[in-house]
């Protein structure tokens, strides 16, 4: 940016910046999130949404981590709990080595100025009353930039998203097209010049070919401002383009992790075969013939016990029934893990200590 | 343009220079201009489009569902042998849901929340054939069957927001089948689904579509979804069907910029680190149609000549039409070289040549985009 | 991406705004369909005449409203100087309903502008706080809009005594619960959007986020509420004064004047009519335009 542009102070935690801690930008712990069902008369918790059940995971700095996973995967719950928009329920979260909401830690004031969001382009991702200049001026005033330097400031980022600043910054977001109102939203998030961005769906609901130009204009944000990307999708091939290492979500947990072309090439899950399976290939050539994976996704309400896709795998054994399988070492960050008992030889599953997995 | 007709047999769906035009106090928009096709019965056809192309309005203009006092059409429509412009509310009504049905993109919505499914299929039924009410029940029963709804029974009483996403569609679907249609058209119906449910409601509409000798008409603004089901693909650009033919040679051959463009763009299989080749720039305003091409602002390969007058439509081959001043002038995108065919790549590369043209600049286009507000989309 | 409802080919149409169009914000769209809407207009140009009548009354009524004359008693309509007849006093009709006029507004406006802010704010705490402090305000509202507003009104100014001040509490404390409602549900609407969302994510405050998001998306339904409550302000005014608890004899009032000429109405009785009809005119004048506000604000961009 240039030097004209007023800067905020920086945030508390950069000042003592310990290169020392965890290599890892922000990191994950056992996180956990249930949100209460109310009913019967006095309105009690009658069960419970296990949104989240358990999460474990790192980014790295200057990396970009995909999410994907299909509906009641938890990566929005979880996209959520990393800004902390929501309260976690069990589970800790670090930035910079530094846990956050304790108090020798971060606080979330400070976490939010490291960590942002861009939701999905929707109806009501930007106040419908405000010119979307103003949209964007918010965030830094509310950590006590002044207004015209703020408003400098959502200039010189309207420039940055590919929106001239003298057409835009008065307009409302109605007048607006899909892309341009995912630009400012862009533009929003990195008003508080984070080191982490969150992008949760945020290409999902853009045309085809204004996502590609959105795509390029993350990364090309990503290169000139040293950026860390999560990138949640449920569209696996934005996500592949996009990640350099990814997870995959289902019911709550991470089912695989590990660099995204080893995943996609060999995958440890059957589930994310199964959703790697489920691609359309654009080539008629190459349609589809059976479904990969029969029913819906199953509810997050009451999870199946022990390995919870056991109920639509086909290689799911008694095993499986009685024991949740775990992802083992995350915190190795160039690891292919996958949660699935076929890929622990301790596990006493029948292709446990076989070579090569059932579809390869 | 007149599809290829097998001589024996009419079209089921005869489209003629639609015209749809939406008038307000003050604007007038232009969302469809002289829209032509044909669809034979027991055909696909998948409309593909971005936002604004005017693929929605075509669809429901079809079975005039468009507001009536704000919309005006123009053209002829003929399903079967009835001119769908010149019936009245009466026959209109007789005609949805029996002989044309829809299927649309939120099931949710489209399901009244405080009826059964299975009583809503019921009513459907009993208001297009009149029988007891029992056999109208058998017959929502069999066609829930149809539609592979797991338990049928139990879910004849299930309410909608009882059910999943991708058990809603079904529901859905059953609803516009009851009653055995000739045509079916879906505004993006599996938008909205997870992709392994994706998959499994476009195989049971191919499936179904195929048992039942029925049309479909699909529309979409994803290019995998029509390349799995479609047997036609149209594409449509600010209100005109750009290029129109059989699946593959739309895919593997691509004549129209326009597609050639769309081809190329997908996110499918690209080295990360690299810009995906983007079309530049946005789609026109549909209340100021420029005179000429609609494309042309975005085109690479225009000329002055493209700006001024709206290219007719070419017959390249029999079944394969495109409205472009500039076939001639058009590398033909042929099939690549490479031995291995990757999931996409080859029908990328039929598109690339979109992004060689001489113009086509990306420098040039991303200034471009920032210069003019509008532009950039 | 959708396209699945019938505006959006239309919407998004008119998103991509050219560049050499003004941007139009919310405020100057509702300018714009109010100044083409002559209905709402001329009702509009009516009320500015009576708020105008009152203020000037002094210089415009012919009589003195309190003059009174045993000889010209319950005259027609046109009878020498008594353009519109004379009252049981003897009192200029014109005159009274002219200054009556004064009453009647600052008793319709008044109580709702109080209410507004009050019920309003309010309103905007209950559905931004949530939870218990929510339930504490809306269960309280509650209470008081399970009564009858007429019942209500009349038992509050009865408990207070009558009088013109009195008067205006009970109004406003019967207006308080509505609008407190709408202000509630509207908040807790925009509470749950995206944008709001993204607020809080950027660090800001409860307050900041209510002074500077929320409140001007609930402005509008609010205004509309309210402005639709001038017209029901009157006629509960009118009719305390018709009780007797409003204002006191001999100050002109219309819903006194009724109650007053109410004996009269055989002798003449379309005079007798007239603050009836002055009442009924102003209520209608203030609900047709309301009805237009509520047309031109409620678009949905």
């Amino acid at each position: 940016m240039p030097d004209t542009v007023t800067r905020l102070d920086p945030p508390a935690s950069r000042l003592h910046d310990d290169t020392a801690a965890a290599p890892a930008l922000l990191s994950a712990e056992n996180l956990k999130k249930h949100f209460p069902i109310h009913g019967g008369m006095l309105n009690r918790r009658v069960a419970e949404v296990k949104a989240v059940d358990g999460v474990s995971f790192a980014v790295r700095k200057g990396e970009t981590l995909g999410v994907v996973g299909e509906s009641g995967c938890g990566k929005s719950t979880l996209a959520r709990l990393l800004i902390g928009l929501v309260r976690q329920d069990d589970g800790r979260i670090l930035f910079d080595g530094h846990a956050v909401g304790s108090p020798q830690g971060l606080t979330l004031r400070d976490l939010r100025r490291n960590v942002q969001i861009v939701f999905q382009d929707s109806d009501s991702s930007l106040n419908p009353r405000l010119p979307v200049g103003e949209s964007i001026a918010y965030g830094p005033q509310v950590h006590g930039m002044k207004r015209r330097a703020a408003r400098a400031l959502a200039h010189d980022l309207l420039r940055r998203v590919g929106l001239e600043p003298e057409l835009f910054a008065h307009r409302y977001p109605h007048e607006l097209s899909g892309g341009q109102k995912q630009r400012i939203n862009i533009a929003r998030a990195l008003a508080l010049e984070p080191r982490l961005v969150i992008l949760d769906e945020a290409v999902s609901a853009l045309d085809k070919s204004i996502e590609a130009q959105v795509l390029n204009l993350l990364r090309k944000l990503k290169e000139t401002l040293s950026l860390t990307y999560i990138f949640i999708s449920h569209d696996l091939n934005v996500v592949r383009y996009v990640s350099d290492r990814i997870l995959v979500m289902y019911l709550g947990e991470i089912v695989e992790t590990g660099p995204t072309d080893a995943v996609y090439r060999a995958p440890k899950h059957p589930y994310t075969k199964a959703l790697l399976d489920s691609r359309l290939a654009v080539d008629p050539r190459g349609r589809i013939e059976t479904a990969p994976l029969s029913g819906d996704p199953p509810n997050p309400i009451n999870p199946p016990s022990g390995c919870r896709f056991r109920t639509r795998c086909p290689y799911a054994e008694e095993v499986c029934a009685l024991q949740r399988p775990s992802l083992g070492g995350w915190q190795d960050h160039a690891a292919h893990l996958a949660a699935c008992h076929m890929s622990d030889p301790e596990s006493g599953h029948s292709s446990a200590r076989q070579t090569s997995l059932p579809w390869q | 343009m007149t599809a290829p007709c097998s001589s024996a047999t009419t079209p089921l769906v005869a489209v003629d220079d639609l015209h749809v035009k939406f008038v307000d106090r003050d604007e007038t928009v232009r969302a469809v201009n002289g829209v032509t096709f044909r669809l034979m019965p027991g055909e696909v056809l998948c409309i593909i489009g971005e936002s604004g192309s005017g693929k929605s309005v075509t669809m429901r203009a079809l079975m005039r569902l468009l507001p009536k006092k704000r919309s005006v059409i123009d053209g002829k429509i003929r399903i079967g042998d009835q001119d769908i412009l010149a019936l009245d509310e009466r026959q209109l009504a007789s005609l949805r849901g029996s002989t044309v049905s829809m299927v649309f993109q939120e099931p949710m919505t489209a399901l009244d929340p405080v009826y059964t499914i299975g009583r809503q299929i019921v009513e459907t039924v009993l208001r297009h054939a009149p029988c007891s009410r029992k056999s109208a029940r058998e017959r929502a029963l069999e066609i829930l069957d149809l539609v592979k709804v797991p338990a049928p029974e139990r879910r004849f009483d299930s309410y909608p927001h009882e059910l999943s996403g991708g058990l809603r569609q079904r529901a859905l679907i059953a609803m516009a089948l009851a009653c055995r249609p000739r045509l079916l058209l879906a505004d993006e119906p599996t938008t909205a689904l997870d992709a392994s449910v994706q998959i499994q409601v476009l195989l049971l509409l191919r499936r179904l579509q195929r048992e039942l000798g029925m049309g479909l008409i699909f529309v979409t603004h994803d290019i995998a979804v029509a390349a799995q089901i479609a047997d036609k693909i149209a594409v449509m650009y600010a209100g005109r069907i750009v290029e129109l033919a059989d699946a593959r040679d739309l895919l593997l051959r691509p004549r129209h910029p326009y597609t050639m463009g769309l081809l190329a763009s997908t996110v499918l299989d690209r080295p990360r680190g690299h810009d995906i080749e983007a079309i530049g720039g946005s789609p026109p305003d549909l209340r100021h149609l420029p005179p000429g091409c609609g494309f042309a602002a975005r085109c690479g390969f225009a000329h002055p000549n493209c700006a001024a007058t709206v290219p007719e439509p070419h017959a390249l081959a029999p079944g394969h039409m495109a409205c472009c001043h500039r076939l001639d002038n058009l590398p033909t995108s042929g099939t690549s070289t490479t031995q291995e065919v990757q999931n996409g790549s080859q029908v990328q590369d039929s598109g690339r040549a979109f992004f060689r043209a001489e113009r086509h600049d990306p420098e040039h286009a991303a200034a471009r985009d920032l210069e003019q507000g509008a532009a950039a989309p | 991406m959708s396209e699945a409802t019938l505006s959006l080919p239309v919407r998004s149409a008119l998103g991509r705004a050219s560049g050499a169009a003004k941007p139009r914000g919310y405020w100057q769209n509702v300018g714009r369909r109010l100044s083409r809407d002559y209905v709402t207009l001329f009702f509009a140009f009516i009320i500015a005449v009576i708020a105008l009548a009152a203020v000037f009354a002094p210089f415009i009524a012919p009589h003195d409203p309190n003059a009174t004359s045993m000889v010209h008693r319950l005259k027609p309509i046109g009878y020498q100087s008594y353009l519109l007849g004379s009252d049981e006093l003897g009192r200029d009709m014109l005159s009274r309903l002219i200054y009556g006029g004064r009453i009647s507004l600052v008793m319709g406006l008044v109580p709702v502008c109080l209410a507004t802010s009050i019920g309003g704010l309010l309103g905007l705490a209950a559905g931004f706080a949530g939870g218990w402090i929510n339930a504490l305000i809306m269960r309280t509202m509650d209470v008081l809009y399970a009564f009858p507003s007429v019942l209500l009104a009349v038992a509050i100014s009865g408990m207070m005594g009558g009088g013109v001040f009195n008067s205006l509490i009970a109004l406003t404390l019967v207006f308080i619960p509505p609008l407190c409602r709408v202000a509630e549900v509207a908040t807790t609407q925009i509470r749950g959007r995206d944008f709001v969302e993204a607020a809080r994510a950027s660090g800001a405050s409860g307050l900041s986020i209510i002074l500077h998001h929320v409140l001007r998306n609930v402005l509008a339904p609010v205004l509309i509420y309210a402005s639709s409550l001038i017209s029901v302000s009157i006629l509960l005014a009118a009719g305390l004064s018709f009780l007797g608890l409003g204002v006191e004899p001999p100050t002109s009032d219309w819903g006194l004047m009724l109650s007053t000429l109410r004996q009269s109405i055989y002798v003449q009785p379309v005079v007798c009519a007239l603050p009836g009809a002055a009442i009924f005119l102003s209520s209608l004048c203030f609900n047709l335009v309301s009805d237009g506000l509520r047309q031109a604000m409620d678009i949905k961009t």
